[in-house]
């Protein structure tokens, strides 16, 4: 089995089919991280949970790319065989996990995102893409429910807790604004234009940030690059653990 | 054996696979089981997956594979298919009955999403007292959450609703 990249003639639908799947691998990545380092047993359960969906929802839309694309990758190839600049994850979600609250922090600005949006997008014409969607809606619900619990907990607790969840917004916040980056796919009419969802998203946070009593970071210069491949230096080194033993073991199996 | 007793008996055959990670159900009280086809001798079998990340679903589709072919069946093709996405009102009323007997409480039918963040009142599956809450919304698989009982002060699995 061959150890070399794999290069990906994407049309605009394979391009956003692989976007979302490396969304959810990314980040589901970035959870698997805190195992055997969670600050409590109930959170050690819930990181792994939360990231276990999020990387059964990569599967499923790796899946649907190896379909679409024809060119007898599996999903597989996609995750261990491209390279830092074929990944069009979002910034926001290969930033590292810092202490628990930039984690808490950063699943909330995600999940307050994607929650309405795949439920926009169990109303698409493309039926796997409903379908995934609809799976995918009620994992995100629970992420949801957990992050802004967190986010509250942390916020309104102690100054040190308060200071961390502070610090960790303000540290993220610029990554926010690529979520309501346009996809070439919203073109065709099959997907929902996340920007639509800008509104119902800044709602949902500020709920959160609110009760939270944490002060919503200024509007300012926002980060992109993600869906081009431009990333931060964190994902390469991601990437190097998530890949390095089927890079260097091709097709081992155990 | 006709085509329609065949057929009946690969369902009872497939729907016998237990769930590994809840062994007192079937993947028929699990509403996992979606279409059992046949073209001559070759058989198909469509099963959906619970949670995306479920990872119980690879050793379903092999326990059916071995059930069926040791029941005299040549290897069937077992298809995962999405729509309509499974929700916990798949489970049959005995599939609720037998989680109940094993201590696990039973998910509330036509909960929907927004059961989530509103008061959920699920009775304890030991004494049936509704004085319980959440110790955990994430338990010790992708289906479970962990809550105690207040009145017979055990805790217990409560299978959440998707
Ligand atoms: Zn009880």
């Amino acid at each position: 089995m061959a150890t070399t990249s794999i290069t990906v003639q994407a049309t605009p639908l394979l391009a956003y089919v692989l976007h979302r799947a490396d969304d959810a691998l990314i980040l589901g990545h970035r959870l698997s991280e805190w195992c055997g380092a969670a600050p409590l047993m109930e959170e050690e359960m819930a990181l792994a949970n939360m990231g276990l969906d999020l990387i059964g929802q990569a599967r499923a839309l790796y899946g649907y790319a190896a379909e679409l694309d024809g060119g007898g990758h599996t999903e597989d190839d996609y995750a261990y065989r491209r390279d830092e600049r074929a990944f069009g994850n979002l910034l926001l979600l290969e930033q590292p996990n810092g202490d628990f609250a930039q984690t808490m922090v950063r699943q909330l600005l995600y999940s307050a995102f994607i929650d309405p949006y795949w439920r926009a997008l169990m109303a698409s014409p493309d039926a796997t893409l409903a379908a995934i969607a609809a799976k995918a809606e009620k994992e995100s619900a629970y992420h949801l429910r957990h992050a802004s619990e967190w986010v509250i907990r942390l916020g309104d607790g102690t100054a040190e807790s308060h200071r961390r969840a502070q610090a960790a917004l303000d540290r993220l916040w610029p990554y926010t604004g690529e979520l309501f980056a346009p996809e070439a796919a919203v073109l065709a009419g099959l997907v929902p234009d996340p920007a639509s969802l800008r509104v119902a998203w800044r709602e949902s946070v500020s709920r959160v940030l609110i009760q939270a009593t944490l002060r919503p970071p200024a509007e300012g210069w926002m980060q992109s690059g993600g869906r081009a491949g431009a990333h931060s230096e964190h994902l390469g080194h991601l990437l190097a653990e998530l890949q390095y033993l089927p890079r260097t073991y091709p097709g081992a199996v155990w | 054996m006709s085509e329609a007793a065949r057929r009946a008996e690969i369902w009872r055959v497939a729907g016998a696979v237990c769930d590994p990670e809840i062994p007192v159900l079937t993947i028929a009280d699990m509403g996992v089981l979606r279409a059992v086809r046949l073209n001559g001798d070759a058989v198909e079998i469509d099963i959906t997956p619970t949670y995306s990340g479920c990872p119980a679903m690879n050793m379903i589709a092999l326990e059916i594979e071995t059930a069926l072919e040791g029941a005299g069946f040549g290897r069937p093709k077992v298809n995962l298919v999405l729509a309509p996405a499974w929700t916990t009102d798949f489970l049959t009323a005995e599939g609720r009955e037998k989680l109940r007997a094993y201590g696990i409480a039973p998910p509330r039918k036509a909960a929907g999403r927004r059961g989530l963040f509103g008061q959920e009142q699920v009775p304890c599956p030991r004494c049936g007292s509704v004085l319980t809450e959440e110790i955990a919304p994430f338990g010790s698989t992708s289906c479970k959450a962990l809550w105690r009982c207040q009145s017979c002060r055990e805790p217990f699995d409560y299978f959440k609703c998707h």
